[in-house]
């Protein structure tokens, strides 16, 4: 049996949390609420298509609600202040920071996330062209940069390589792949 | 983050009434959600405000309405405002990215608060958080603070591009309360830091900012927004102008200009728009009338660069503006 680096860490928190706490109360400190915090919401959405309904507190954020709650690891948590980029996903269509949204604003909303652009085994335009163009190092803000590129590429009047950067500013890549981010963008624009 | 009460309100009325001491309304979230997690905002309750019915942009009367709910990027991509107010379009896409674009409303971004890191580190002293604490940026790190309207209690800029547009082009707030709607101009809906720097404009307890209400002005085509900051995107000003200039036979018949970074508020420039007016419109005359933009600026340790440069930006964006480079 092999084991993952992010299993392992989080058999080894519910471990360490089990001594102390109920299961119940661990998952609520996990999210950032006290436990048995009284005025939980409910939030009933779609994410990647799948309906979800979550009891939350309202303090926990899109980002957190997806890595935590739902397992959907592939957003990442960079700045976790809306500077950079790396959590982005859409929201009814429109690319948004899933770290400044809070999921308690999300009834009925739309979620797609990294996981979620994929048809099947085939990859989205997106992805595709980030692969044939190396179009990162680390890979730490790449999710984001994909998921806002799907929606430059979409948008008719971006056209030009500044064009092009001024509209994924938002997105920081701190190895500096940007070259190869644009030429990415690019030929995703073409095909 | 502190713990807060949720409510979701679905009409102005519902908003009003959820409202009390201590509440904030939510609508993007990318100020309020980031300050309360540095718990430099701490609302007991927030209400959520994103289902309102506040849309709609639209020519009526002889002005621009645009609906406090609409989003920064929305309102930048109008067909309506880039044709009547393109200056608007043109401070909204230099501003921020397009992700929290897509997400900050209109009467949100009025509402932003400072950047001044002072005020976003609740270790520091800050007299705009904390009233009576003290202001670090005195004597601090100020490279990025205001010149103008400032005080002994405060130095903070306001953070906006659009409100600087909104300013320039005498623009007014619809503002909702349970004592009905009142309108108040733009450029006054703003106060001076003075001694109470926490009170940052006139909103009443539980107010709501409904529209945004600018008037047309035919000439206003000829207009450009110019921001100078330290990296070319996603960046707050250092400096920005906002300029719209009327000419008749290449004399300067009227022209409206404000400015941002500077001031602890969006600050209109009266003084040069009147030295600006009769004179013909080329360089020589721009940075003869531009001296009086700094009348009364208090430069400090660290932005003793802004008079010159704010100076700068002004002519420039009046020879853009102008056509005339």
């Amino acid at each position: 049996m092999t084991t993952s680096r992010r299993q392992f860490f989080g058999q080894a928190a519910a471990v360490s949390a089990g001594v102390a706490l109920s299961a119940p109360a661990a998952e609520a400190l996990a999210n950032g609420a006290a436990p048995d915090a009284p005025g939980l919401v409910e939030v009933a959405f779609k994410v990647n298509g799948e309906r979800q309904k979550l009891s939350l507190d309202p303090r926990v954020t899109l980002l957190d609600a997806l890595r935590e709650r739902l397992g959907l690891v592939g957003t990442k948590k960079g700045c976790d202040r809306g500077q950079c980029g790396a959590c982005t996903v859409h929201v009814d269509d429109r690319r948004v920071l899933s770290c400044l949204t809070l999921t308690a604003t999300l009834q009925g909303k739309e979620v797609t996330t990294i996981e979620g652009i994929a048809h099947g085994d085939e990859l989205h335009p997106v992805q595709r062209a980030f692969i044939d163009h190396d179009g990162f190092q680390c890979g730490f803000c790449t999710s984001g940069q994909i998921m806002s590129a799907v929606k430059v590429v979409e948008e008719r009047e971006v056209r030009t390589d500044d064009q092009i950067r001024e509209a994924m500013s938002g997105n920081i890549c701190r190895c500096g792949a940007y070259p190869n981010i644009l030429e990415a963008i690019k030929q995703a624009k073409e095909s | 983050m502190r713990a807060f009460d949720f409510a979701t309100a679905s009409t102005v009325s519902d908003a009003l009434k959820l409202a009390r001491p201590g509440s904030a309304f939510l609508a993007g979230g990318t100020t309020l959600v980031d300050l309360m997690k540095l718990d430099v905002m701490t609302p007991d309750r927030v209400i959520d405000v994103n289902a309102l019915p506040l849309k709609g942009i639209k020519l009526r009367d002889g002005a621009l309405h645009i609906g406090a709910m609409e989003r920064m990027g929305d309102v930048a991509a109008h067909p309506v405002v880039t044709s009547v107010h393109p200056m608007i379009s043109r401070a909204l896409l230099l501003s921020a990215s397009g992700q929290l674009r897509n997400m900050a409303s209109i009467g949100g971004n009025l509402m932003q608060r400072t950047r001044c890191d002072y005020f976003r580190d609740v270790t520091s002293a800050c007299n705009k958080r904390l009233p009576g604490s003290g202001c670090p940026a005195l004597t601090g790190i100020n490279r990025g603070h205001a010149i103008l309207g400032t005080s002994d209690s405060c130095v903070a800029t306001h953070a906006s591009d659009v409100a600087v547009a909104f300013v320039a082009l005498e623009a007014q707030v619809v503002l909702r309360s349970s004592d009905g709607d009142r309108t108040v101009p733009l450029e006054d809906f703003y106060r001076l830091p003075g001694s109470t720097p926490e009170r940052e404009n006139v909103l009443g307890p539980g107010e709501l900012i409904t529209e945004v209400v600018v008037p047309t002005l035919s000439w206003a085509r000829h207009s450009t927004y110019l921001k100078i900051r330290d990296r070319q995107s996603y960046e707050f000003a250092l400096t920005s102008v906002a300029a719209a200039i009327s000419l008749k036979r290449g004399v300067v018949q009227d022209v409206r200009l404000a400015a941002g970074g500077v001031g602890t508020k969006p600050w209109r420039l009266r003084a040069v728009e009147e030295a600006l007016k009769g004179g013909v419109a080329m360089e020589r005359t721009f940075s003869d009338a531009v001296e009086s933009a700094v009348d009364g600026a208090r430069p400090l340790a660290h932005n003793a660069f802004k008079p010159s440069l704010l100076k700068r930006s002004i002519v420039r964006a009046l020879l853009d503006a102008a056509g005339v480079r």
